[in-house]
């Protein structure tokens, strides 16, 4: 990708599969505005029939952790089994959990 | 004329349209203005193909002499294509390309929305199927028209000087003779007066909204119902039916 592109901005897509699932990242791509950024898309990201929901963002718009940040972000997670909730049953009639 | 064979040419008429517009868009595959757009183009134009594909067959089993889809599409030669001079037009830059593009798809729009009432339940269920894969090429070349418009002095020019070049085409999409009033007696085809109405308008709309003038065109072109084309047919064909030509009954 070089210094003077001039295929606009790069936005990231987020893809729901079926009604009621969370948004999923699926990839990124290039537009001029935000209906163009829709439309490129539904079309590179959906031609057979990944989805039924789109969201797009500028990839500017996302904050991200930084690599640096795993040790005092993760790491302190690892030994406290007890946040888990395994110690309940889930009930059958939940999904997604 | 009886109704078979008006059938037969109505609905060769409409798969005309849409083989050589497809593979007029398919010459972009490659060479499009960034990889998002090469890519919905060659969308676009596949969905064209697939529609014109479901009307070949259908023409060839109307027509009833054994031709099939293929031969129809690859052993006719240039008069005896009856597709509008307009979709046959080289691609140009960009903007001559959305241009052509949204003049036919407004126009497919409208057509294929009446065409959907028809009695002839093939080209109805044709049409019905069609419909939603139209209304997204509306929507992808009105937004280019738009964003032409009201980009840079250089593009708004270039969008200007498309929609001069082709206007003198568009007249012809709406021609009716012997084979529409048969067959819209029958209640089977659609009475253009109707579609000019409405692509009139909103076509006049969106070029007001991008700013861009109307042309005064007295003199509109015709013959393509007579299968009389623009030089640049000839062209297409010989590349699109080269293969098919030098090897016959060839498989791939």
């Amino acid at each position: 990708m070089s210094n003077n592109d001039t295929q606009g901005t790069l936005w990231e897509v987020f893809l729901q599969r079926k009604p009621g699932q969370p948004f999923v990242h699926c990839g990124s791509l290039h537009a001029f505005d935000k209906e163009m950024a829709l439309q490129n898309a539904r079309d590179l990201y959906t031609r057979r029939g990944e989805g039924t929901a789109i969201w797009v963002v500028p990839s500017s718009a996302i904050v991200s952790s930084s690599p640096e940040d795993l040790g005092p972000f993760f790491e302190p997670a690892n030994d406290k089994v007890y946040r888990h909730p395994t110690f309940y049953q889930i009930p059958d009639a939940v999904k997604h959990m | 004329m009886n109704k078979q064979e008006a059938l037969f040419s109505y609905t060769l008429r409409l798969a005309d349209n849409g083989l050589i517009l497809s593979q007029r868009l398919a010459e972009w595959t490659g060479h499009g203005p960034f990889l998002e757009e090469d890519l919905a183009l060659t969308n676009i134009a596949l969905d064209i193909l697939g529609q014109s594909k479901s009307l070949l067959e259908y023409a060839a089993q109307v027509e009833g002499k054994g031709r099939s889809e293929d031969d129809l599409a690859f052993l006719r030669g240039e008069r005896e294509f009856y597709n509008t001079q307009l979709v046959e037009q080289p691609n140009g830059d960009y903007a001559k390309t959305i241009a052509r593009q949204y003049f036919v798809d407004v126009f497919d729009f409208h057509f294929y929305t009446a065409l959907a009432n028809s009695k002839d339940e093939t080209l109805a269920g044709i049409a019905a199927k069609s419909i939603k894969e139209i209304t997204y090429h509306v929507r992808h070349s009105g937004s280019w028209m738009l964003r032409f418009g009201g980009g840079t002095e250089e593009s708004k020019q270039r969008l200007q000087e498309a929609v001069n070049d082709l206007w003198r085409y568009t007249g012809e999409l709406f021609e009716m003779n012997e084979v529409d009033a048969l067959l819209i007696k029958e209640g089977i085809a659609v009475d253009m007066t109707a579609v000019k109405a409405a692509w009139d308008k909103q076509v006049l709309n969106i070029l007001n909204e991008a700013g861009i003038t109307t042309p005064l065109v007295a003199y509109m072109q015709t013959g393509s119902r007579q299968g009389k084309h623009t030089e640049h047919l000839g062209y297409i064909l010989a590349e699109m039916q080269y293969l098919p030509r030098v090897i016959p009954g060839a498989k791939w």
